[in-house]
């Protein structure tokens, strides 16, 4: 064989391999779409779930897996724009931050259960909580922190440094800069990689399994904020949607259990869906806003090309 | 005067800064009090329940519930490093052919398409990847070969193609790394695509390639439940490919619950825990030093 017909045939291999992943997500798609099928009707997305019969719905797991996005949205997000500020703007270069640089390698490498471990240390039995939501939102927000913390400092030190320095010959002060200048140019690159950390914090279960529970208690809007039953109270056992499909596969009792788990299986195909598009979008739309080629702006251009 | 536009200075620049720098310390503060808790607990097991280490770590009997207990990890271990070396084996070829098509062969069809299915496939939560093992692969398994289906096998395929983005992405970033004249270095020689890829573009990325791979073993090694639901969980090492065995995550995520806080049972659980930290730190210090070796 010649070169070139090795050449000729490597490419086609690389070809076939490059079809084959795509083809791989897409079968995975369908798979789960279709042996799920139906996972829209009402009685299933916001139904009780029942533990014996068939017919039952997912509603609780989906109300905790969507406030435990929420409560550790707001945890992990001021904290990892802390961290990646601190970083790329005030830590001094030496010993102590390498020493950072290795704790957040650390932590982004622990596996998720240790992180659950630890959680059923530090938030369960230390803090005498039991299994709670918000201890479930700590121990993801662990998870998340490093990978967040390493976003927003890339997005702060891929500001251009004229602009920075425009705004500190000004007068302002570093903070003053940062707040004001530096972040509104950050904010496209940091909104994508929050929405791409929500997809994370939304499919993780393991660190969860020993943090927020198993269970959740029978939920009822008209009970007092603080007593368990009430959805909004964050000291209350939670398990969510990703906790349940293993559970369902573990230990599910329930005569419809493995719809139950497909059609689960399937709202959570469809949120990681969204969060990817969306970031797509946002990503796109914020860059326009904030570069000031608004919608009006680029219209004209355009027919000023044309 | 003065003082008010001293006070304003600490106003628009202290404050913030001392936020800043509590965010970065708490992630040291973290980092450092897992560590404490995990190997704290984890340590019980021989100060307290008298378990050599020995026998923790050389012993093949895991037998917490006998008369006389056994606790030795061997089986653990050896299931999640056969797991996870069986994956990065099954995942590194795919991942690099994909990093030279993104770099190399097609760049606008990669970064058009093959980057976001590279991202959807990490987005997919990992009980589902397991479920689909349990639902497709595990069928499958058991049509092709009889028996139960749950083997290391099916750990080794689900793995694989859930550490696939991570090998990709880290390689493709060291392949567009090398410098464009090499490659054209290559081609001026009067070499073929495939030639300059192969000999000189691939051999030049080999550290960024060899980090992406160790950040797979890592991540196969830490993976729990997607492994857990496919493997078998029966406590014993694995006669072959297709015999089903357990890991260290997969008994943490199965026994923690079902054991009384202070036994035996549960520190030996505990030490399990520790071990993985202490597995974890090991590929940090693998990837810090092929590293510094990549930058000599």
């Amino acid at each position: 064989m010649t070169s070139r017909v090795v050449d000729k045939v490597w490419t086609s291999i690389f070809y076939v391999i490059a079809a084959f992943v795509i083809s791989l997500l897409i079968f995975f798609f369908v798979t789960v779409l279709s042996k799920g099928w139906g996972f829209w009707q009402p009685d299933f997305l916001f139904g009780k779930p029942s533990n014996t019969q068939a017919g039952g719905g997912v509603g609780p797991q989906l109300i905790n897996s969507l406030y435990m996005l929420v409560i550790t949205l707001l945890i992990s997000v001021p904290l990892g724009l802390g961290a990646g500020i601190y970083l790329a703007e005030y830590a001094k270069q030496g010993r102590m931050l390498n020493f950072i640089r290795l704790c957040i390698e650390t932590m982004a490498s622990l596996p998720s259960i240790v992180v659950g471990l630890f959680g059923l240390l530090a938030f369960v039995t230390l803090t005498g909580w039991g299994y709670t939501l918000i201890g479930g939102a700590l121990a993801i927000t662990i998870l998340n922190l490093p990978g967040l913390t390493r976003i927003c400092e890339n997005a702060i030190l891929d500001v251009p440094s004229s602009i920075k320095e425009g705004s500190l010959a000004l007068g302002a002060t570093r903070w003053q800069t940062l707040v004001k200048v530096i972040l509104p140019s950050a904010l496209p690159q940091i909104m994508t990689g929050v929405i791409l950390a929500a997809g994370r914090i939304f499919g993780e279960a393991a660190a969860l399994i020993y943090t927020a529970g198993l269970t959740t208690p029978l939920l009822n809007f008209a009970a007092d904020l603080s007593s368990k039953a009430h959805p909004l109270n964050v000291f209350r056992p939670a398990e969510t949607l990703t906790v349940h499909i293993w559970k369902l596969n573990s230990e599910g009792i329930v005569p419809d259990a493995k719809i139950i788990a497909a059609k689960s299986a399937a709202i959570l195909v469809i949120m990681v869906l969204l969060f990817n598009i969306t970031a797509r979008f946002a990503s796109a739309a914020l860059q326009r806003y904030f570069t000031g080629n608004r919608r009006r702006t680029t219209k004209k251009k355009m027919s000023n090309v044309a | 005067m003065k003082e008010k536009r001293r006070l304003n200075y600490w106003k628009n620049e202290y404050i913030g800064r001392i936020l800043v720098t509590f965010c970065g310390l708490l992630i040291v503060i973290t980092t450092l009090s897992i560590i404490a808790f995990i190997c704290g607990k984890g340590i019980q097991s021989f100060t307290e329940n008298g378990i050599s280490l020995k026998e923790m770590l050389f012993s093949t009997e895991w037998k917490p519930s006998d008369s006389h207990p056994k606790y030795g990890a061997v089986i653990f271990i050896v299931g999640s490093m056969l797991v996870s070396i069986g994956a990065v084996l099954l995942s590194t070829p795919i991942a690099i052919a994909l990093a030279i098509f993104m770099n190399f062969i097609s760049p606008k069809f990669g970064s058009a398409v093959l980057k976001p299915v590279l991202e959807l496939l990490v987005g997919i939560p990992s009980v589902v990847y397991g479920w689909l093992g349990v639902t497709l692969l595990i069928p499958l398994l058991r049509e092709w070969f009889g028996g139960v289906g749950f083997s290391l096998l099916a750990g080794i395929i689900v793995l694989s193609i859930m550490i696939l983005p991570t090998i990709t992405s880290i390689a493709s970033d060291a392949l567009s790394g090398v410098p464009f004249s090499y490659l054209e270095a290559s081609y001026g020689l009067g070499s073929t695509r495939w030639q300059a890829i192969s000999r000189v573009i691939v051999p030049a990325a080999r550290t960024g390639i060899l980090t992406g791979i160790v950040l797979g073993l890592a991540r196969a090694f830490g993976e729990a439940l997607a492994v857990q639901m496919v493997i078998g969980n029966t406590v014993k090492l694995p006669s072959g490919l297709y015999s089903p065995t357990a890991t260290l995550t997969g008994i943490l995520t199965m026994d923690m619950s079902n054991t009384i806080n202070g036994t035996a049972w549960n520190n030996a659980l505990w030490t399990l825990a520790m071990i993985l930290l202490f597995i974890s730190f090991f590929f940090i210090v693998l990837i810090r030093m092929i590293g510094q070796r990549g930058e000599r």
